[in-house]
């Protein structure tokens, strides 16, 4: 079983993405994180996906996905070197001596504290899961107002693109 | 081609006649439709009438090219148009009013979606602004049939109907053939407002383009392997009835003189009254098809999908071979059993150039080994346990009728070239079993769904398809209940199919499994005393009907049934069978291929 990040470019039409979903449902996969929005090209959606499985689940996915009609191009992006960053937006209870230490972990972390008010901070962080989850690790459970994560955005290293 | 380019060339074709280049038509967005389905070549729509496709329905009924089938229900217009696209290859054709009237296509289209049947399925839709308000019979239809079409569209605009038929049309009958739905508001169809009329001659779809020849590499690999093979057997499905390769597949099994085997779905792609078939394989397949399967080295799949009807268990499948796996759709392949050579490609195409390499093989002088031993060794399954080593069924002293005597007896009266469709239970096997189907599109039957209620309607489709053929749908009394409305629908058009129903008095199929895993519990599965009299339902529907309980009158009644003088009559033969029947072999659950209960009490 492997992690991983299956990058899909879409034709812009209504209820693509729902074919998508629906197909994720259907065939009994689990998606971990999705991401989708819209390219430079006004009639293409890019989404991003990942997901664990071994290899033959894996090729049924990316097959299932080249069937779907408005599917463009499905491209694999864990076959080889990428890039994946998602956002965490996390709002953390801070007074007294732990403004001072969330401050400091923000920094170690290389976040940003983006809004602050007497009692809290709201801090950003671009990454991945574990980088994520690393940072949680530093705060006490009862520190933790809200956190809210994207889907990861996933590109391949090098000169390799995904285009039509 | 644009509406502007399609002038140009005429201007071009005649240059003074200029004036004379015809405007477009001007036409509704239900006018459109119904000419663009003309332009499509359609010839019949199977349908329903309700509110929201009222628009349709009056542009149906101010034209004459297509006629309109007035179904009893919207399910059975579904296997009509089903039934219809399989014994003709051609795109099948539904319209049906929004809520109830979509939701009762469900199980039609689920049916035509797994077995890989074109269909196209228009519906009407509340209007736009109404959509998403709960608006009376509003279901949300592209939403509930996703799963199970092949592509949908909802159209937002009247302008795009012309485009969205084309599409459709193009979607629905090429590559692995599938349901396509067309979801249209009431404003779309609007009969006051016009639009210019243009249908498109051809579409291109940037991201669907399905015909494929096969890899060259992997089609060389498959042609070395059915050389060298010692054990080959050829399994083929439902895709070479579907991808027209019935003669490349006999041409194949000819060349190499090896044992073909067919699917359930796959019946009369490899004629089966020839010496090298050995008969459907699968979970009541023929003792001789699964053994050769689980004994061969070499399994060439063409267009079957590995369904676990036919496998068995998948660990257990065929130790020995090398797997060979042609299909249209790549997601067939190593789906269920992974493929040592998979080749995506049209079924036509790759064999014909696996023909062609062959050929030159052996005018290289390659040698292939002796099949001999190979035929040897399936002579003596047949010998052993075929199905016509069943001395019951020649026995003219025994009283009961047996379900698969029925089957003889009307591939008897048919001399084998009836079109047969079927139900789903018990005389469903038989008559897969006991009919040799020599020409494919012959065998109509739910397959992959296995559609209770499919049989009579799916005949109907097939008799309008070819009004002069003749076309028999055998039963069982509990699928033929499930769309026996359209006995009425046969009488207003005339549509003289014959109904050959093995009539146990239970849901035999399942009465089956209660016998053999639920130590003859029959849960729900049995209702003798509130069968209701065919002859008399025959009667009251306007047709005819005519029992049978003694074996000695059989062959008499058969004959009647098809007989000149009911040629254009609805006959429907009820034949009171052996309650007690099972069907066999049976593949024992959990088993390989070669593990199965060959009659009551006896195992391999
Ligand atoms: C719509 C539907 N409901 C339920 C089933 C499950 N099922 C399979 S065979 C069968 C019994 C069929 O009875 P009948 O048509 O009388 O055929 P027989 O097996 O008796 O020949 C049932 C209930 C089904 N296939 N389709
Ligand atoms: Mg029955």
């Amino acid at each position: 079983m492997k992690r991983r990040m299956i990058a899909v470019l879409l034709e812009n039409e209504a209820g693509a993405l729902s074919r998508i979903v629906g197909l994720f449902a259907q065939r009994n996969y689990n998606i971990e994180t999705l991401s989708v929005a819209p390219t430079e090209d006004e009639e293409l959606s890019r989404l991003t996906i990942t997901l664990t499985g071994d290899d033959a689940k894996i090729e049924q996915v990316t097959k299932h996905l080249n069937r779907l009609i408005e599917v463009v191009k499905v491209s694999d992006l864990t076959d080889g070197a990428h890039l994946e960053r998602g956002i965490m937006l996390i709002k953390v209870r801070a007074q007294g001596a732990m403004r001072a230490e969330i401050k400091r972990s923000v920094e170690i972390f290389k976040g940003r504290i983006i809004d602050v008010t007497p009692r809290m901070y709201t801090i950003e962080f671009m990454g991945n899961a574990d980088k994520f989850a690393a940072f949680i690790a530093t705060l006490e459970k009862k520190h933790i107002v809200e956190v809210v994560r994207s889907g990861l955005a996933g590109i391949s290293r090098g000169e390799k693109a995904l285009g039509l | 081609m644009s509406q502007d380019s399609a002038e140009l060339v005429n201007i071009k074709a005649n240059p003074d006649v200029m004036e004379q280049v015809i405007p477009p038509e001007r036409l509704s967005g239900g006018d459109m439709l119904l000419r663009a389905l003309q332009d499509e070549g359609v010839d019949y729509i199977f349908g329903y009438p309700g509110g929201q496709a009222l628009h349709i329905y009056d542009a149906i009924f101010r034209q004459q090219r297509i006629e309109h089938i007035l179904v009893r229900h919207e399910q059975a217009a579904t296997h009509m148009a089903d039934g219809y696209a399989r014994a003709t290859g051609r795109t099948g054709v539904v319209v049906v009013t929004s809520g109830p009237g979509v939701t009762n296509t469900i199980t039609g289209i689920a049916t035509a979606y797994m077995d890989s049947i074109p269909m196209v399925v228009i519906s009407g839709q509340v209007p736009n602004n109404q959509i998403g308000t709960d608006a009376f019979q509003e279901t949300d239809m592209v939403g509930v049939s996703r799963p199970i079409v092949k592509h949908s569209f909802l159209i937002k605009s009247a302008s795009e109907i012309p485009l969205a038929v084309k599409k459709a049309f193009h979607i629905a009958g090429t590559g692995r053939p599938g349901p396509v739905v067309i979801d249209i508001p009431k404003d779309m169809t609007d009969p006051n407002i016009l639009y210019d009329y243009h249908y498109p001659e051809s579409v291109n779809l940037r991201t669907y383009n399905p015909s494929l020849k096969g890899h060259p590499k992997q089609i060389k690999k498959a042609v070395n392997l059915l050389l060298q093979a010692k054990k080959p057997v050829l399994y083929a499905g439902g895709g070479v009835v579907q991808g027209n390769g019935s003669e490349l597949l006999v041409a194949l099994a000819k060349k190499l003189n090896c044992p073909v085997t067919n699917t359930l779905m796959g019946l009369g792609s490899y004629p089966a009254t020839d010496k090298q078939f050995l008969g459907m394989l699968g979970m009541h397949g023929n003792y001789e098809a699964n053994m050769a399967m689980h004994n061969s080295d070499l399994v060439f799949a063409i267009g079957a999908r590995f369904d676990d009807r036919v496998t068995n268990a998948v660990d257990k499948f065929c130790p020995h071979a090398t797997i060979v796996h042609l299909d249209i759709d790549p997601t067939s392949i190593s789906k269920i059993i992974r493929a040592d050579v998979p080749i995506v490609g049209l079924v036509d195409l790759v064999l014909t150039s696996i023909l062609s390499r062959i050929d030159d093989a052996f005018t290289k002088g390659v040698t292939r080994p002796d099949m001999a031993p190979w035929w040897a060794e399936i002579q003596s399954w047949r010998d052993a346990h075929g199905l016509d080593t069943d001395t019951r069924l020649t026995d003219k002293t025994l009283t009961n009728i047996l379900p698969q005597q029925v089957i003889l007896s009307l591939y008897r009266a048919t001399e084998g070239k009836a079109y047969v469709s079927s139900d789903v239970g018990q005389h469903q096997m038989f008559a897969a079993q006991y009919y040799k189907f020599d020409e494919p599109r012959k065998w109509i039957n739910s397959g992959g769904l296995g559609t209770m209620g499919f049989g009579l309607p799916a005949a109907m489709g097939v008799k309008m398809a070819y009004p002069d053929a003749v076309v028999a749908c055998v039963t069982g009394e509990g699928s033929f209940m499930m769309n026996i409305q359209e006995l009425s629908t046969c009488l207003q058009y005339g549509i003289a199919v014959k109904v050959v129903c093995l009539n146990n008095q239970a849901l035999g199929m399942v009465k089956q499994w209660q016998d053999m895993q639920y130590g003859a519990r029959h849960a729900a599965s049995t209702y003798a005393n509130s069968l209701p009299d065919l002859v008399k339902v025959a009667e009251t529907f306007g047709h005819i009907g005519i029992r049978v309980e003694a074996l000695s009158e059989l062959d008499t009644a058969m004959d009647e049934v098809f007989s000149e003088k009911n040629r254009n009559r609805l006959v429907i033969l009820d034949v009171q069978v052996d309650r007690d029947e099972h069907v066999y072999p049976m593949a024992i659950k959990g088993g390989s291929m070669q593990d199965m209960i060959l009659s009551r009490g006896e195992s391999t």
